[in-house]
């Protein structure tokens, strides 16, 4: 398989406190990865080098062989590289189809061409096939700042997918999200991104939703991965137990629970 | 292309056809005002297209006044044609916004409206003390020709109104239009969340720099066609700061639906002023407060949302009407 992303020897520090260190990692293409880790642990930081939005205090960072250092949130996204947030990032006060009309308007046009009409017939087409496509379209005309707070979880996805991306960063997709609603949005998620063969990595505290989906987990500890490994490897592993899962979580029990 | 034609293209193109019309049944005093109102419109679209952004500037007289000193500067240089002067006054403050724009995009909310009330002043202090431009005392300007031809007293001031309401209905279906561009559209986008605009894949700060610089634009425009509508410019009447402040009571008594609110509420706005100083000279400071207090209390998305709430009301009676058939 191809690779897609190359982190070396990634280093943070906020003053003296090392936010990462000695991160490397390899993303090959079509690969699903978790990042697990309790609070304070790094994930976002990671993800926030590597998109372009913090410098990172040392490493490289090549994205299909293409070192993203220095760039701009935006010409990482250009690159192809995209994100959700934890907090959906989208226009509160403008609807759905507004949302979407916006992020496929400043995905397709670039200089004079951003002078044209943003709604034409055709990209409305578009919009309401990605609202499909993440099952919101019954909340087309509906305010953004109005929505469940997973409808919104799942426009901030779409808006994020809409330049189909070669890999996406989900922050804590489910984060916010009732139990009975984790496997539902989950689903939608990932059945979607697998449609465009998109490789995913995103940042999970729930187990259950980690073992479902992916095939890969990095755990997180105080700045640095503690453990890159298959799922199931990574789910006995004793540093993952002790720093990550911690003692309240019971597999059996928890997959009686999912398909309850 | 049609989507570009809609009602308020039309609304525009028939209220300019009605303004040439209007000009030639209007008494003098009356067309100076609708002068002075066309002036400020067009200054106040560049603020509603800020205000869209989610930014105020207080201090727009800076290329207000820079397009109508631009008229006085060409006029000393021996160039007096109407086109010349107006395009000259909205480039020349076009190109300041330009450079200023490379620092204030930069700045947000209160930093953003002061800093352009600080250029403003050094504006003001500079030509207060230009000796070769007037200083305080500010300079006359001449009568303009128009595409060469020469006019003379009622026929001058019908002809600059023909002109100058051009001028303001190319700035406003120019404006219009670009507000319905992805670009312009973008106004909403970077107001409300500016990090998914980068994560979109553009720049925030360019697309206020772009809306910074097309709102300096219509100020130069406005200010070259005021500097020919009252015949001198001068620090005060031109840059000083209330002069950003009466744009800023536009911006706020119109709203920000439409384009074509703005000159309903430079009229407004210049009819409430000029009827306040002739009835009530010790007070009309207190009567434009109050106005603005009203407006602001009881219609704080300006004169324009009574068409919008008007409407919204006729839709759900006439909703209603429905679900009572039913």
């Amino acid at each position: 398989m191809a690779n897609v992303l190359k982190v070396r020897d990634l280093e943070k520090n906020f003053g003296g406190v090392v936010a990462a260190h000695n991160i490397n990692v390899d993303i090959d293409d079509g690969e699903t990865i978790g990042i697990i880790g309790a609070n304070g642990a790094g994930k976002t930081t990671f993800v926030n080098m590597v998109t372009g939005y913090l410098p990172p205090s040392g490493g490289t960072i090549d994205f299909m062989g293409k070192s993203l250092l220095g760039l701009h949130p935006r010409d990482v996204t250009k690159l192809g590289l995209c994100r959700s947030f934890q907090v959906a990032q989208v226009f509160l006060s403008e609807s759905v189809f507004d949302n979407m009309l916006m992020a496929y308007g400043i995905a397709e046009r670039s200089g004079l061409g951003l002078f044209t009409p943003l709604e034409t017939d055709e990209r409305a087409a578009r919009v309401d096939e990605q609202l499909r496509r993440y099952q919101i379209d019954g909340y087309r005309n509906m305010a953004a700042s109005a929505l469940p707070q997973g409808i919104r979880k799942l426009l901030d996805i779409a808006m994020a997918t809409v330049r189909n991306p070669k890999l996406i960063m989900l922050d804590e997709p489910t984060s916010g999200i009732s139990v009975e609603e984790k496997f539902g949005l989950m689903d939608i998620i990932m059945q979607a991104l697998r449609d465009a063969d998109t490789t995913v990595l995103f940042i999970e505290h729930d187990m259950e939703i980690v073992e479902r989906y992916v095939s890969r987990v990095l755990a997180f500890y105080q700045g640095e991965i503690i453990c890159d490994a298959p799922t199931a490897e990574a789910m006995r592993d004793e540093k993952v137990k002790e720093f990550v899962i911690g003692q309240e979580y019971h597999p059996a029990h928890a997959e009686g629970g999912a398909d309850a | 292309m049609s989507r570009l034609m809609d009602r308020t293209f039309w609304g525009l193109t028939i209220g300019l056809i009605a303004l040439i019309v209007l000009n030639f049944l209007l008494e003098d005093w009356m067309r100076n005002i609708g002068l002075q109102s066309l002036s400020r419109g067009v200054v106040a679209i560049g603020l509603l297209i800020l205000w869209r952004t989610g930014l105020v500037s207080f201090g727009h007289a800076l290329f207000f006044g820079f397009g109508a000193y631009t008229v006085a500067m060409l006029q000393l240089a021996g160039i007096n044609e109407i086109f010349v002067l107006v395009i000259c006054g909205t480039l020349t403050a076009g190109i300041l916004a330009y450079v200023l724009g490379l620092l204030l995009r930069q700045y947000r909310a209160i930093f953003f409206a002061l800093l352009n009330l600080a250029f403003s002043m050094i504006l003001y202090g500079v030509l207060a003390k230009l000796e070769s431009l007037g200083s305080t005392d500010g300079i006359g300007i001449e009568q303009t020709t128009f595409l060469g031809f020469t006019a003379d007293g009622e026929s001058y001031q019908i002809t600059l109104f023909i002109f100058a309401a051009v001028f303001a209905y190319i700035a406003a279906v120019g404006a219009h239009w670009y507000l319905k561009s992805t670009l312009g559209m973008m106004t909403m986008a970077v107001r409300e969340n500016e990090i998914r605009v980068e994560y979109l894949g553009y720049s925030a700060e360019r697309a206020i720099h772009v809306k910074y610089v097309i709102s300096g634009l219509l100020a130069g425009t406005g200010g070259a066609i005021m500097a020919l509508t009252i015949g001198h410019v001068d620090p005060d009447s031109m840059v000083y700061w209330p002069v950003s402040g009466d744009f800023v009571f536009i911006t706020i008594l119109s709203g920000t639906g439409n384009v074509s609110a703005t000159f309903i509420g430079a009229l407004v706005y210049e009819l409430l002023r000029t009827y306040a100083f002739e009835y009530a000279p010790e007070i009309w400071q207190l009567i434009l407060g109050g106005a603005l207090l009203i407006i602001i209390m009881f219609l704080p998305d300006g004169l324009w949302s009574i068409r919008s709430e008007w409407r919204k009301r006729r839709a759900l009676s006439g909703a209603g009407e429905t679900q009572a058939a039913e």
